[in-house]
């Protein structure tokens, strides 16, 4: 069976230093990856070149076994409708409603008519706990924890193969963060999509994956299913896990 | 605001040619003289640098924040393609507004010089008028206005382009902001050069 996702021998370089040094990595249609490492490895940048958003240096990204990174922008285009994407910040645009953010997709590169787009706005923030009655303000009246919301049901309206989500807890209380855990976790599960995610924050890279792959200088160290991460034989892992500041890692100051 | 200065510089125009060419008795240039340095040079000119002041500051301020927030990197993940959704519009209303602008900065000026040709400098209002009409080509105004809308382009692409390429946070979109003003102030006064020195060819 192909990887509904292959990244292979992704490398980058920015302001002089090799931050992915081939990085390796496939995910299973259906399954749930996320990758832990530390502050400035390069977890979001990894994101960004597989998303477009980044060209890599070397090393190809495959999405349903085709290769992404030389394809001209308007093909690219295409592929992106497979993707969905949560944002570290949710990334909202502040000069359009809720309901238009959400449908944005729809509007502008679906041509849908605006009447059923805004009636499928509402059904996704429905799907996602947020409540209908904040269809028509703009983002920044929402708190941290609804704007992620809202931003995941952007991601989701068009129904994507893999959610992408960078740091989809950081900057939220434990009990938003928690809801929004279980949010991912049921979002999966009813698109059936792959998902690849990227935090530090270990509970919930516990909750929301199914396998864990870890990155540290530049590459992925060690990767397996979620339930041996306690038992990877791994230092590098182990210390991350158990969050010390002495081991192989050097935090960096 | 541009209306503002349009008239005191329309004003200060007329007084100054009045002084300058009563040394060789060609007092009664004044009329011809300031319609042409406003519609050729001072209108364009001037509308160009206020407006990349405010215009082109705006734009490299929102779209900078947009592309620090990932709102740029959202909406390509969306599908849409942020150059069609952001930038085009901005240059293209850019281009369109500012020879309205200038159009009108060119009427109030020459107002100016007319007030002042008239109250101070004891000008026959109809004659003013009649000169200044008269002696304008359409080939000023075309120049007038070509420079316009190229100024338009220069101050919203500035803007986008610094606003697009930003980084770094706040600091980052304050950095682009300057930068978008400096470009597009260097640029306008040099292609303004150009321009005028095409058409004068
Ligand atoms: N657009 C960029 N330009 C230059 N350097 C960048 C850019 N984005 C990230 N970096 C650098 O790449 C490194 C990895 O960043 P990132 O992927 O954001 O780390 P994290 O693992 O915390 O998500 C950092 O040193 C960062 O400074
Ligand atoms: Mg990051």
């Amino acid at each position: 069976m192909t990887a509904k996702l292959q990244l292979i021998g992704l490398k980058k370089k920015l302001r002089g230093r090799q931050v992915l040094d081939g990085v390796d990595l496939d995910v299973a249609p259906g399954k749930s990856i996320v990758i832990i490492g530390g502050s400035g490895q390069g977890k979001s940048v990894t994101l960004k070149c597989t998303l477009g958003l980044m060209k890599p240096d070397s090393g190809q990204v495959l999405v349903d076994g085709a290769e992404i990174t030389k394809m001209p922008v308007e093909i690219r285009a295409r592929v992106m409708r497979k993707f969905g994407m949560l944002f570290q910040g949710a990334a909202l645009f502040d000069s359009l409603s809720v309901w238009e953010n959400i449908a944005f997709r729809l509007i502008y590169a679906d041509n849908v008519p605006r009447k059923d787009a805004r009636e499928r706005a509402i059904e996704t923030m429905r799907k996602v706990r947020l409540s209908p009655d904040f269809a028509d303000v703009r983002p920044i009246e929402l708190s941290g924890g609804m704007q992620k919301r809202a931003g995941l049901a952007r991601a989701i309206i068009a129904k994507p193969d893999i959610l992408f989500f960078d740091e989809p807890t950081t900057g939220l209380d434990p009990i938003t963060a928690d809801a929004i855990n279980d949010l991912i976790v049921e979002m999966v599960k009813e698109l059936d999509c792959a998902a690849v995610s990227i935090t530090h924050d270990m509970p919930s890279a516990r909750k929301i994956s199914d396998e864990i792959a870890m990155l540290h200088d530049g590459k992925i160290v060690w990767r397996g299913p979620t339930s041996t991460l306690d038992s990877s034989g791994n230092a590098m892992v182990d210390q991350f896990v158990a969050g010390r500041a002495d081991g192989p890692i050097q935090a960096v100051v | 605001m541009i209306g503002l200065t349009a008239v005191f510089i329309g004003a200060a125009l007329a007084l100054n040619i009045y002084v300058g060419g009563a040394r060789f008795n060609a007092e009664s240039f004044v009329p011809n003289i300031v319609v042409l340095g406003i519609t050729r040079e001072l209108g364009p000119v001037l509308a160009g640098l206020m407006l990349a002041g405010r215009v082109s500051a705006g734009i490299a301020a929102e779209i900078g924040t947009m592309r620090v927030t990932e709102q740029i990197d959202a909406m390509t993940t969306l599908s849409t393609d942020p150059f069609k959704f952001l930038i085009a519009p901005r240059v293209l209303a850019a281009v369109l507004t500012l020879p309205v602008l200038v159009a009108v900065a060119d009427i109030i000026g020459v107002m100016g010089g007319y007030l002042v040709a008239v109250n101070s400098l004891d000008f026959n209002g109809a004659t003013y008028l009649r000169n200044t009409f008269n002696f304008l080509e359409t080939q000023d105004v075309v120049l007038g206005l070509t420079k316009a809308a190229v100024f338009g382009f220069i101050i919203a692409v500035m803007g986008a382009y610094q606003g697009y390429n930003s980084s770094g946070g706040a600091l980052g979109v304050g950095r682009a902001t300057t930068n978008a003003v400096v470009g597009a102030i260097v640029l306008i006064l040099a292609v303004n050069y150009l321009i005028t020195a095409f058409f004068v060819e």
